[in-house]
């Protein structure tokens, strides 16, 4: 089996907000990430596809058909949007790393048809990152 | 679909810290051999770059595994504080027997935080310099001594 691995980067804002939870709750739990005009960051996606290099092309997958899903499922839905208001997917959710990680693998693993998706990790900052596995692949722990 | 998806929260940290790869089951000749100008008698020192991945259910009310907040507190307390600007030949007790290589720091360093009381920690991974990095997961606890 071979990891394959490609990098996309996106700029969005976010802010954490439940509305079940008191104001003072809020703040208490979410910090500054609960300021009410949100904030953003530039959010750096890596997508890891694993499988057998095809014998005639040598390729796990095609990187340009990866970098057209990419493009069309992670870009176009968030690049220079709010998470909280203008993606569907993550509506009623808190658009954590946690979440949009999950929501990312989620509209990625059926558009992969060569290969199979392993891993999804995006880093909010160089510091603080989400991993999503699927449970039981390799490199997930347990 | 997402029933069957695992996540993982990553947090980075640094610290500052010398160390000297030394044992005393080895003569002053094999030392050198082995540990090579790691042996050097005064030490030398390193930015450790520390990965901690921590694992659980999202709360649904949060979207977190785990408060960062916690989590900061949790590392700052059990590794920082004392790692960051000491020696760890001197100042760690667990080096007292141990040669302080980034293999045993991840072990070290994994003890220290597999208590972390809101997720599961499942990985540590260190950055030694931007060339070297090692990954301790749990499970076979020996390390080199």
């Amino acid at each position: 089996m071979v990891l394959l691995t490609r990098k996309i980067e996106f700029s969005a804002s976010h802010l954490y907000h439940n509305p079940n939870l008191s104001a003072e709750e809020n703040r208490r739990i979410f910090g500054k990430c609960n300021n009410p005009h949100g904030h953003g960051h530039n959010y750096t996606l890596e997508v890891t596809v694993a499988g057998e290099p095809d014998p005639v092309t040598g390729m796990v997958l095609d990187l340009k058909e990866l970098k057209e899903i990419l493009d069309r499922e992670v870009m176009q839905r968030m690049d220079h949007r709010h998470l909280n208001y203008e993606v569907p997917e993550l509506a009623g959710q808190i658009p954590t790393c946690e979440n949009i990680a999950r929501v990312i693998w989620q509209l990625l693993e059926p558009k992969i048809k060569q290969g199979r998706l392993h891993r999804v990790r995006l880093y909010e900052s160089a510091d603080l990152f989400a991993d999503c596995y699927r449970k039981g692949a390799n490199g997930a722990a347990n | 679909m997402s029933g069957a998806l695992r996540i993982e929260l990553g947090r980075r940290y640094c610290f500052a810290a010398s160390h000297r790869l030394h044992t005393p089951q080895l003569s002053e000749e094999e030392n050198c051999r082995v540990f090579g100008k790691c042996n050097n008698p005064h030490g030398h020192g390193h930015n450790y770059v520390v990965e901690v991945s921590v694992s659980g259910e999202v709360d649904p009310a949060t979207g977190m595994i785990a408060n960062l907040v916690d989590l900061d507190a949790f590392v700052e307390q059990q590794v920082l504080e004392e790692f960051d600007h000491k020696s760890l030949n001197e100042d760690v007790p667990a080096f007292r027997e141990k040669v302080p290589t980034t293999e045993n720091l991840c072990i070290e360093i994994y003890r220290r935080l597999e208590h972390f009381p809101h997720a599961k920690l499942v990985r540590v991974r260190i950055q030694e310099t931007g060339n070297n990095s090692f990954e301790y997961s749990g499970g076979n606890q020996e390390g080199r001594t």
